[in-house]
């Protein structure tokens, strides 16, 4: 058995599409289906002697993600075009950035086990359009559909600083929450939002020899689950071809293998022998862009906290676990929604249950996000103080929720109208105790102090009182009559 | 009757039209009474509409009966160059890849003609995708010069010229990337303007050389180009390229156009005077004395970059047209050729039967000049020397108001006479490029024959976005050179 040693490098290239109304160069809508070629114009459909024209908004919305990346800024860049024919770029030429991206120089931070952040270098992010879409459905023609053409698409490119599928699914789930916060994208890998193409290769030793297997590039991902497993199962396909070739990087070419998500295995597409001659030149169509100060500052004013800042407030500040603080950030109106409750007077672990097991899923049998259920904070804040002041108990403030999210009357009223109130008052329960005792005389003999059967026993005149009470009566108050009336 | 409306400028039958003197029906019909004549001769059209025209001429008249003022150009009969995209008729680009393409949209150049109350008739002939200086590359078919019609009318815009000089139009537009509207007006012995990059938008003209390419007028004199571009210049939103008005406001180019310069201090670069035919350069020198009998100070200056123009403008323009006509592929529009076996052959066999060999040329040297390995020898070393050559201009204005020299080297050539030698041809156009590689103003304005009758033009360069300043200059010269305007023999 030979003696191997050696790391994963994983880098990614990484498209977001990003949420504008308009496309990047031209008026069109941006969207997602529809009928083929319905959201196209002279400009997106590279008719003869039309020009584009920059979106500032998409601009914009680059400029916040990278930032959100840490990223420098440049304060000066210009367009290139990069030539290659298919069919689904209408000018054979896309509207790219080359030797002045946008930015550049950033890390992406994302959780690792443990707690631990690392930090993945991003090597730049710049601003380009996509293409359409060729398809092959039918017969001996292919069909091309240019709806998609000329979307805004920030490209991120990352160091290979990537080791695993975990990571790669770690920074793409990470990436998402981002953007979204930013409200720049609304990131959805299924309609590919965001495309995540992975470049892996193999470095180690085997007996003591060096090695590097040739770089692969994964297409066609569109989950976060094919995300990890493609590069998983990558790695291993890498070093078990090594390992019966010993054909490394320099003796066989860079590939692309695309992800059989069925098979759940990567497949070869093609060699990439020679490095393609995109032939990038400037783009004499549109001017450089100059961000200047006011436009910056501007810009910089629109910069949310971000998830990953959130999540340990919210661990720190708040004591929630940290499944919690994840789930509560995975959406910033959540989180904000969550924040706002607290200001308004909540506890926060109450109000982060309320949402995480009850609204959530309220929310997905309605297909909504727990937002727009709209339960106004406030009220759930309220909610929270009431099972705190013992006005009602868990179960009650579970199905006040539901009834909170077709109501937009106060807890309180709806505690009353629907009868959850606690009865707390020791007069009332004692005497309802005292009936119990008298109905049930054998289970006060067992639930003396003392007695073998003495927390069976006690469970059960509990459960008791309460079937008395409906469930209305104090659970707190109760025991504390039982203790002292058993003692 | 009809002699005299053909003979009138643009800027008199708009004031005989709207003093309803003269209708812009009958202008039409007397156009086209001329193009039944002397078209078929000439060849300067691509695609004629008299129909539209007529229909068009009738609305004119209409609103002027109704007390209405149409515009600057109310119910004159004018002609595009056929690379400016109209919503009617065909833009073809004098080539086969195109020949049959009807535009969406219209060129805001051609928009803004129309909304003055212009009548386009016409769609006029050009190099192929406006490459070359001759007309002789356009795919549709030649153009003559109507002075000589065993000559070429110059190029690329031949037939906006010829149009022009065979009174087939009153005014025309034609675009410049290299001197394809100064050239064919020197050939042609019409005033061709070619206006600073940026000052008139883009949109809509099919793309040759992005960075170089620039709209502007044809007309039988100076107050016309002064009015057509009155009418054409200002921002578009929709061309980026496009000057922002805060910056360069387009101005009122007739207020002062008959207003002399005082103290105007010209600029002459001695050896390109000495370099062009001897009949030329006689006509140069005496247009210097025009300008000195008004005073002018003539200065001597020194261009240094002037003589790597040419070279600089073959790896600029071929490099982006290499991109821009990439999008003629046979996949959305245009021709497709019907012998395709895979997708890859939709490309190359489309564009191998729909593009003309001097397109193809410049396709392939441009191609070539943005290849990885080549890119800095060739494309970035071309972009330097472009930065020189503006520093020449900058030094020059400097110095001087304006600087005169040749618009070429000779007059019309003979039609065959260069095509066999693709950089001889290029050389016609020696004097022209450096406006366009530095986005200067320039215009061309007759001054004289040569012995066989050939007109001779007089170019003058003047500083961006002083086109009032350029056009006075030009109009001191036509009003004191003496020099009257004629029409060729073909039209007696």
């Amino acid at each position: 058995m030979a003696n191997i040693k050696y790391k994963t490098l994983i880098g990614l290239e990484i498209h977001v599409q990003l949420k504008t109304k308009t496309k990047m160069f031209c008026s069109c809508p941006t969207g997602f289906g529809g009928e083929a070629n319905t959201r196209v114009c002279p400009v997106c459909l590279g008719m003869p002697g039309v020009l584009p024209v920059m979106n500032k908004k998409a601009y914009e919305f680059s400029v916040l993600a990278a930032l959100a990346l840490n990223c420098n800024i440049a304060r000066f860049t210009k367009w290139d075009r990069k030539s290659y024919y298919y069919p689904d770029l209408p000018k054979n030429y896309q509207i790219s950035q080359y030797d002045l991206p946008m930015s550049e120089n950033g890390y992406i931070e994302i959780p690792t086990d443990g707690g631990e952040t690392k930090k993945v270098r991003i090597l730049r992010a710049h601003l380009e359009e996509d293409a359409g879409k060729n398809s092959h459905a039918t017969g001996n023609y292919s069909q091309v559909d240019l709806n998609r053409a000329g979307t805004p698409l920030l490209e991120i490119v990352t160091e290979p600083d990537l080791r695993n599928g975990r990571e790669v699914r770690s920074l793409a789930q990470q990436l998402q929450r981002i953007v979204r916060y930013l409200g720049v994208s609304e990131a959805d890998m299924q309609k590919g939002h965001m495309r995540f193409e992975p470049n892996i290769n193999l470095v180690g030793e085997i007996d003591g020899k060096e090695f590097k297997t040739a770089i692969a590039e994964i297409k066609n991902l569109n989950s976060f689950r094919a995300l990890e497993r493609s590069v998983d199962y990558e790695t291993n396909r890498q070093l078990e071809e090594y390992l019966e070739t010993r054909k490394g990087m320099g003796q066989v070419p860079k590939t692309t293998r695309g992800w059989d998500a069925d098979r759940e295995i990567t497949v070869h597409q093609r060699s990439k022998e020679a490095a393609n001659d995109y032939r990038y030149f400037p783009d004499p169509d549109l001017v450089p862009v100059v961000l200047d100060d006011a436009w910056f500052e501007q810009i910089k004013s629109r910069m949310v906290e971000l998830p990953l800042a959130k999540e340990r407030k919210f661990i720190s500040k708040y004591g929630l676990s940290e499944y919690d603080a994840g789930v509560l950030t995975s959406e910033r109106s959540m989180a904000e929604y969550f924040e706002e409750a607290i200001e308004a007077g909540g506890d926060a672990k109450r109000v982060c249950n309320f949402i995480t097991q009850t609204g959530l899923k309220l929310a997905n049998e309605a297909g909504k996000s727990f937002v727009d259920l709209g339960i106004e904070a406030k009220k759930l804040a309220k909610l929270s103080q009431m099972v705190s002041d013992g006005d009602i108990n868990a179960s009650a403030a579970t199905s006040l929720i539901s009834k909170m999210v077709e109501s937009d009357e106060d807890p309180m009223v709806l505690a009353e109208k629907f009868n959850l109130i606690q009865k707390s008052d020791t007069a009332e329960l004692e005497a309802i105790v005292e009936q119990v005792f008298a109905e049930n005389p054998q289970a006060v003999e067992d639930a003396r102090a003392g007695s073998k059967k003495e927390k069976k026993s006690r469970g059960f005149l509990m459960g008791q009182v309460m079937q008395k009470t409906k469930g209305q009566a104090n659970p707190k108050v109760v025991s504390g009559i039982l203790a002292k009336k058993l003692s | 009757m009809s002699d005299n409306i053909l003979s009138l400028s643009c800027k008199q039958l708009r004031d005989k039209i709207l003093a309803r003197e003269i209708t812009s029906v009958e202008a039409v019909e007397a156009v086209f009474n001329n193009i039944e004549k002397v078209e078929p001769k000439v060849g300067a059209y691509v695609s004629l509409d008299k129909d539209r025209a007529l229909d068009e001429a009738a609305k004119i008249d209409k609103r002027i009966a109704n007390g209405e003022n149409p515009g600057l150009l109310a119910g004159v009969p004018v002609a595009v160059k056929d690379n400016m995209a109209t919503e009617f008729g065909t833009t073809s680009c004098a080539s086969k890849i195109l020949a049959d393409f009807k535009a969406p949209y219209t060129a805001t150049a051609v928009s803004k003609l129309i909304d003055a109350g212009a009548i386009v008739i016409g769609k006029l002939n050009m190099d192929e995708f406006a490459m070359g200086s001759s007309t002789e590359n356009s795919g549709i078919k030649q153009t003559y010069n109507p002075w000589n019609l065993d000559c070429v009318p110059g190029g690329s815009s031949g037939g906006s010229a010829a149009a022009v000089a065979a009174q087939m139009c009153f005014a025309s537009l034609g675009s410049d990337t290299g001197g394809s509207i100064r050239q064919p007006a020197s050939f042609c012995g019409v005033v061709g303007l070619k206006p600073t990059y940026g000052r008139v938008s883009r949109w809509g003209l099919v793309a040759y050389g992005s960075s170089l390419d620039q709209i502007g007028p044809l007309s039988k004199d100076v107050t016309d180009a002064a009015l057509m571009l009155n009418v054409i210049a200002g921002d578009d939103e929709r061309d980026s390229t496009c000057v922002d008005e805060s910056i360069a406001p387009a101005k009122d180019y007739l207020g002062e156009l008959d207003t002399p310069i005082d103290g105007l201090k010209i600029a002459i670069v001695p050896e390109f005077i000495e370099s062009a035919s001897d009949e030329v350069a006689a006509a140069i020198n005496s247009s210097i004395e025009v300008y000195k009998r008004q005073g002018a100070e003539i200065v001597e200056i020194s261009m240094p970059h002037f003589e790597y123009a040419i070279a600089t403008y073959y790896i600029v323009a071929t490099a982006e047209a290499s991109s821009n006509l990439a999008r003629f592929d046979g996949v959305r529009y245009g021709h497709r050729s019907d012998d395709i076996k895979d997708y890859m052959g939709v490309y190359s066999k489309s564009r191998e039967e729909g593009f003309g060999q001097e397109v193809k040329r410049r396709i392939m040297l441009g191609t070539y000049a943005l290849s990885s390995g080549y890119y800095d020898a060739y494309y970035l070393k071309a972009l330097k020397v472009r930065n020189l050559i503006r520093q020449d201009f900058t030094q020059a204005f400097e110095k001087a108001d304006c600087i005169i020299m040749p618009v070429s080297p000779t007059t019309a050539f003979k039609v065959g006479e260069k095509t066999q030698d693709p950089l001889e041809m290029y050389m016609a156009d020696i004097y022209t490029i450096a406006a366009n590689l530095s986005g200067v103003p320039a215009v061309s304005v007759p001054c004289g024959f040569d012995k066989d009758g050939m007109p001779i033009g007089l170019q003058i360069l003047g500083p961006s976005f002083q086109e009032d300043k350029l056009l006075r200059v030009a109009r001191m010269y036509e009003v004191n050179s003496g020099i009257e305007y004629r029409k060729p023999a073909i039209l007696d």
